[in-house]
């Protein structure tokens, strides 16, 4: 079946830079899609050329199979976008700018004013909807403009860094609202800073260095590809030897630490089966078992070449 | 429902205009280059001692008021949208540029028919008759489409500074004012005036307005109506293809 976005060797130069170089990805149906990178990677400048709203300089891109040079008002009519700056009109009231957007998807009035309802309320902007947008507060104006992409029910949703410099209870808010769009089968394509919004909500992630695709896989398959040697942390009710644990299959090294035993493994599938017949044979139960892959901030910070502060 | 058909681009079309209208009709420099503009500068003919007939001033002010005020709106949305970053949510929508292009015209239209109305009836209660109506509406809407495809085209440069559009758009429009038989009557201009004047659509319109309140005219009124037509088609047909380039510039 094809990917819902289907990106090919996507190329944008700005000048004598290349801001993105031979970009290629798919986004299959239903997922949540992450696309990750520093700043100035060409994050937003891919994002605009999915949404055809720059022209790209070389490759293609298919939405729902519509070429979006050649097919662009079919492409777009199918998905909504959340762009990382509030481009609502602000001399607008909330209610006129999501009935401008009705009439932009060509919603009948019924529906356009149906879901906007909804939406408002769900949104906690309905008591606001007749105030002017250039009286919202940042969090509300990104509230709007969530609503706006979702007006005409899109299956799949840009968004770019959505919860940006928002307050806690925008952000939940907004991040809830995506699990659920998710659930009902909304695809997802979201640009993010945010690794624990990342590792949280996304099935795959894409992370993009100097205009390059350098990774795209699952938040916990990325994790545990960096790091050839694996760590597992364990500790039993009991006294057991180091010298026995290093030799159990699979584990190259153990090291005492408080109350626990810091293992380290070649392949993170055999530790663990060999600790738990150990402590099965040896009668010493194992109180805490923790594998220790590294976050996906380290994944990012290691595949960027970017150091830890 | 065919998003891309027709019929659907002109409604979303509309929508936009509607937006347009909401929005820009109000702001400053629309109302002091489209209105106030225009107004001081007839006062300023008209109390400057110069012995011209009252319908000769009137129809000036008509053509004036439609040329300012239809070249009022168009220019500045564009550089406006692309500062506020409103573009950008345009052009993530399911709506052609010329969509977008044709809706901004349609508000500019709008704007210059009713305020140039307001002067008609101005006119006509200071006792002005009416001799051909069905040539000043024809010629009124047609001007409109043109004068607003004139704005769009000073629009064009990707720019989303507005004073700057507004200034080349002020360096264009009195000059064209001058020489388009306004204040000046065609019959005393001299001979390279009229080689300028021929090249301004204003004239042709401003001729018409005097034919509908005079009978009085310059050039046959088929060939001001023949050369109002191709000012609009060439100017709609260069607009639409110069906002098909630069608009990507602006994002």
């Amino acid at each position: 079946m094809p990917g819902v976005i289907e990106a090919r060797d996507l190329t944008k130069t700005f000048g004598a830079v290349t801001a993105v170089d031979h970009v290629s990805f798919e986004v299959r149906e239903g997922e949540i899609f992450g696309f990750l990178g520093p700043n100035g990677a060409g994050k937003t400048t891919t994002t605009r050329m999915l949404t055809g709203v720059v022209p790209m300089d070389g490759g293609s891109v298919r939405i729902f199979g519509h070429d979006i040079r050649k097919e662009p008002v079919d492409a777009k009519q199918r998905f909504g976008v959340v762009p990382e700056t509030s481009n609502a009109y602000v001399d607008l009231t909330a209610w006129q700018n999501l009935m401008l957007m009705g009439e932009l998807y060509g919603l009948e009035r019924d529906r356009a004013d149906r879901r906007s309802r909804d939406l408002l309320e769900t949104l906690g902007l309905y008591e606001r909807r007749d105030q002017k947008v250039q009286g919202y507060s940042k969090g509300m104006k990104q509230r709007l403009i969530l609503a706006m992409a979702l007006l005409h029910e899109p299956e799949l949703l840009f968004l770019d860094e959505p919860t940006s410099g928002l307050d806690v209870q925008s952000t939940q808010m907004i991040l809830a609202m995506l699990r659920a769009l998710n659930a009902d089968g909304t695809t997802i394509f979201l640009t993010t800073h945010n690794m624990e919004e990342a590792n949280r909500l996304c099935d795959r992630v894409g992370i993009i260095r100097g205009g390059r695709i350098v990774a795209i896989d699952a938040p916990e398959r990325l994790k545990t590809a960096i790091d050839r040697v694996h760590r597992i942390e364990v500790s039993f009710d009991g006294e057991v030897s180091g010298d026995l644990l290093s030799g159990l299959a699979g584990i190259t090294g153990a090291a005492r630490t408080g109350d626990k035993w810091q293992i380290t493994a070649e392949n993170q599938d055999t530790a663990i089966r060999s600790l738990v017949a150990f402590s099965r044979d040896r009668g010493a139960a194992i109180l805490t078992l923790n594998t220790l892959a590294p976050s996906l901030d380290e994944v990012f910070l290691r595949l960027t070449g970017e150091e830890r502060p | 429902m065919n998003p891309a058909g027709t019929s659907e681009q002109v409604r979303r079309a509309w929508a936009i205009a509607k937006k347009d209208i909401r929005i820009y009709y109000s702001k400053g420099p629309v109302l002091i280059f489209g209105i106030f503009m225009p107004v001081f500068l007839f006062l300023a003919f008209f109390m400057g001692g110069r012995q011209l007939p009252l319908a000769f001033l009137l129809s000036g002010l008509m053509g004036m008021t439609l040329f300012f005020t239809s070249t009022a709106v168009s220019p500045a949305i564009f550089p406006w949208e692309g500062q506020a970053k409103t573009l950008e949510r345009l052009a993530a929508c399911p709506i052609t540029i010329e969509a977008i292009v044709l809706g901004d015209m349609i508000a500019s239209i709008l704007f210059g028919i009713g305020v140039t109305a307001v002067t008609l009836l101005i006119a006509l209660a200071l006792g002005l008759p009416l001799l051909h109506g069905i040539a000043l509406g024809s010629a009124v809407l047609l001007a409109a489409v043109c004068f607003s495809a004139i704005g769009m085209l000073l629009a064009a440069p990707p720019t989303n500074v507005p004073s700057n559009i507004m200034m080349l758009s002020s360096l264009l429009k009195f000059p064209l004012v001058f020489i388009s038989g306004i204040f000046v009557p065609l019959e005393q201009m001299p001979e390279w005036g009229l080689y300028l004047a021929v090249c301004s659509p204003l004239t042709y319109f401003t001729d018409l307005v005097r034919y509908s309140f005079t009978g009085a005219h310059y050039f046959p009124v088929p060939l001001d109506i023949a050369a109002l037509c191709l000012f609009t088609l060439v100017f709609t047909a260069a607009t639409m293809h110069l906002h098909r380039r630069s608009m990507p510039r602006r994002m």
